[in-house]
């Protein structure tokens, strides 16, 4: 009896989806540090029999895998979908509608639906577009931005510039990633609609400060100052130069940058925290997001999240994701910045941003969130000297 | 056959006894030993270009920095796509007319962030002649066979979360005694590990300098296999199998333009250039020259030469002095290393200008013999295999070969 005949029975008789489990089990519990490799690839080989009546199953086990698991199944997939196809076979699109269209699945097996789906039909694909504009998924939803900025374009292009405005707004309003909120509010603000992107994007603006400690030769990030450990609000530690103390920063940055320079000075090798609170409605799963070119550690409610040592590499918006939990009522968030001792011009910042959102990058509000703080002219490099 | 070529020729002959590994495979940043000089067999690399010289072009999803590599008639490259640069795509190209074999597309499981020049696709992969090491910027690592076919994969900061660079690193994985060593140099996690090439497991893992670091590692030969890792405090050698320490040069050394290498000589950028030669458990200091500076390319040595681009002139050296030979003038600015064939550097502008220039011991001053624009960013160093340049610009790669009459 010859295997292919042997899969034909199988198809048959429905008992498939069992052969692909077993293997699927084995590529799932890969882990850390190469642990499982050997039995993903068992499991990867006995894939090699599966047909395209098995890939929803193989996109839809993209909801359960780790990443490293994720990618081995991507793997199975490409190899299975190459098979299949150079064998004259079409890939199957309800399926993979039904599988893009359900967002209980999940975002990894919709996207991958979506983009075989594009591959097999781009036509059709770009017609389902505009339909994602208000999908959790943010690659979806990101193309469905791209489409009606395309359209506001093409609708300002044909004299119509008031309805471009509205659908720049309309963009706006979906958008999540940071680029395309970025430039929508260039646009609009240049129509005189100006967008709110500290509230649009959750930075917070309002913290307390306390610095500078000391960071010679780079100690002051493992060292535990006593912010770390205490909250007295008017407390006076021993700093690196002198007694120091909790100070407001109120920071009115549009993109929420808490910069140490101004209050402390154009210090070096020097270590500095931020806190604020931040009023939840109820216990929930949200990110914080990152922007920090100095070394940084992070605490929630006194729980160390992650502390990076690193310096004047590059910042930007949403660098390092951090998934937390958020109690109901007031949540503690407590940052430690540290400069180190290089002199260049692009080691000048001592700064960080930080904002709260969902996972698909919305901001998430503190109940009792302030108004945004007006724009100042920042200041953060000192006069040049005459 | 001089002594030393005797020792060399005794190290090799068993790897080309039983490797898979042909002539004119290109199988790691820089080529065979990483040394940018392609095997003499390479008599038909085109020295002068015209239209006629691009054998094919193949679109690629996204940018690269990573050089190709070619193994029999595989010509593989990385590249990264999307808004954040998180997907990654490995290719086979067939070498011959320029079909896709098979791509696979990854996940990045790393942080994506890049210095906009650079890319998530700037380690070049490597290969053992049937297996493919492909290493992006994420630290994701994945070895695949000529098929296509997922053998195994690591993400290295999905192990060690805090191995990452927010410029983005660059170092590329290299193959020697049987062992895939692998830098993710870098100011807070940083180390180099040797893994097994069958199932990707740690063989050995080895803490480095906090400091971050874009060059890559070379392999020696001699009486012991020697792999020098090139860092802000020097070279430090090591033995590929197990990680032990060697010998180290400690007077530090450029993170950018990785050493060339000719024998068990290697000429580092470090206080201008630098020679030192491996003897096995030592180093020893030969030169050094302080006006010769590469900046971004990497220099390469070919028949008691070392050639780099800087600042729109190719400088020449002598091997065993340091001494400057010539300058040439070269438009452009380079982030590609040249590579020698067929008697000819061949150098990359960073506007896509090819170069192909005659070098050699009985050449004084040499100009110019092949130029050509190919109309996109270069800033990957080309593979040269089966008498063709393999080059990747920001939108293609590309095979440059001598027209069939």
């Amino acid at each position: 009896m010859s295997p292919r005949f042997v899969l034909c029975l199988l198809l048959c008789t429905g008992s498939l989806p069992a052969a692909i489990d077993e293997p699927l089990k084995k590529i799932l519990e890969v882990g850390r540090e190469g642990n499982g490799n050997a039995s993903a690839a068992e499991g990867l080989a006995a894939l090699s029999a599966s047909t395209l009546d098995d890939l929803p199953v193989l996109i839809k086990a993209l909801a359960t895998a780790n990443p490293l698991a994720g990618n081995y199944i991507r793997a199975a997939i490409d190899t299975l979908v190459d098979r299949e196809t150079t064998a004259g076979r079409s890939l199957p699109l309800a399926p993979l509608a039904d599988i893009l269209l359900d967002p209980g699945v999940g975002d990894q097996p919709r996207s991958l639906a979506f983009d075989l789906i594009r591959r097999a039909s781009p036509k059709a694909a770009e017609r389902m577009i505009p339909g994602f504009l208000s999908d959790p998924n943010t690659e979806l939803r990101r193309l469905a931005v791209e489409n009606l900025i395309q359209t506001a374009r093409d609708t300002e292009t044909s004299g119509l510039k008031d309805d471009a405005t509205l659908l720049y707004g309309q963009a706006s309003a979906a958008a999540r990633d940071v680029d395309q909120i970025r430039s929508l509010a260039d646009i609009l603000a240049k129509r005189g609609q100006p967008v709110d992107i500290p509230r649009r994007m959750g930075f917070l603006m309002h913290w307390d400060i306390i610095g500078p400690f000391d960071n010679t030769a780079l100690q002051g990030f493992a060292k535990a100052y006593p912010p770390e450990s205490e909250w007295k609000a008017d407390a006076v530690y021993s700093g690196k130069s002198g007694e120091v103390r909790w100070q407001p920063l109120v920071t009115s940055d549009s993109y929420g940058k808490v910069d140490f320079n101004p209050p402390f000075g154009m210090l070096k090798e020097t270590t500095a925290y931020a806190r604020t609170t931040f009023l939840s409605d109820r216990d929930q799963a949200v990110e914080l997001r990152l922007g920090c070119k100095n070394a940084w550690k992070i605490w929630v409610n006194g729980q160390l999240l992650f502390g990076r040592d690193e310096y004047h590499r590059g910042q930007r918006i949403d660098q390092y994701i951090l998934p937390t939990k958020f109690r109901t009522g007031p949540n503690v968030i407590l940052v430690k910045c540290c400069q180190n001792e290089q002199t260049q011009d692009w080691t000048v910042q001592w700064e960080f941003q930080l904002r709260v959102c969902d996972q698909t990058g919305n901001a998430i509000l503190a109940t009792d969130r302030p108004p945004t703080p007006k724009p100042q002219e920042a200041r953060r490099r000192p006069a040049p000297t005459q | 056959m001089n002594p030393s070529a005797f020792r060399l020729l005794a190290i090799a002959l068993p790897g080309l006894l039983f490797s898979p590994v042909h002539a004119a495979d290109w199988l790691q940043f820089r080529g065979p030993y990483g040394a940018g000089v392609a095997d003499a067999s390479e008599t038909t690399v085109p020295v002068t270009f015209s239209p006629a010289s691009v054998a094919w072009k193949v679109p690629l999803p996204g940018r690269g920095l990573s050089s190709p590599i070619v193994i029999a008639d595989h010509v593989i490259v990385t590249c990264s796509s999307g808004p954040d640069q998180d997907r990654l795509h490995v290719f086979a190209i067939h070498a011959a007319t320029g079909k896709v074999r098979w791509e696979r597309r990854f996940r990045a499981t790393g942080r994506t962030m890049t210095h906009s020049k650079t890319n998530v696709a700037a380690p070049t992969p490597c290969s053992d002649g049937s297996l493919i090491f492909a290493l992006f910027s994420t630290n994701d690592l994945f070895c695949l066979d000529l098929e296509g076919n997922l053998r195994w994969l690591r993400g290295l900061t999905y192990d060690y979360p805090n191995a990452s660079n927010s410029l983005g690193l660059a170092s590329s994985p290299l193959i020697a005694d049987n062992t895939l060593v692998v830098q993710s140099e870098n100011d807070s996690e940083s180390f180099v590990a040797g893994l097994s090439p069958g199932d990707g497991s740690n063989r050995w893992l080895k803490p480095r300098r906090k400091a971050a670091n874009w060059t890559s590692a070379l392999t020696l030969g001699g009486e012991v296999t020697t792999v020098a890792l090139q860092s802000t405090s020097g070279i430090l050698g090591i033995a590929p199998s197990t990680g032990s320490e060697l010998w180290e040069y400690r007077d530090g050394a450029s993170t950018i333009p990785s050493a060339a290498l000719e024998g068990v000589t290697l000429y580092v950028p470090s206080f201008g250039m630098t020679a030192l030669r491996s003897e096995g458990t030592t180093v020893k200091k030969i030169w050094r020259n302080e006006q010769a500076r590469p900046k971004t390319s990497s220099p390469v040595a070919w028949k008691g030469q070392i050639y780099f681009p800087e600042g729109g002139v190719v400088t020449a050296l002598q091997a065993d002095t340091g001494e400057r030979l010539w300058k040439t003038r070269v438009q452009g600015d380079f982030s590609a290393s040249p590579v020698i064939a067929n008697g000819h550097l061949y150098l990359f502008s960073e506007s896509g200008t090819a170069f192909a220039i005659p070098v050699g011991p009985d050449l004084k001053e040499p100009s110019v013999a092949g130029q050509m624009e190919l109309g996109e960013p270069v800033l990957c160093t080309p593979a040269i295999s089966g008498g063709a340049i393999y080059v990747r610009s920001d939108a293609h790669l590309w095979k440059l070969a001598t027209p069939s009459s």
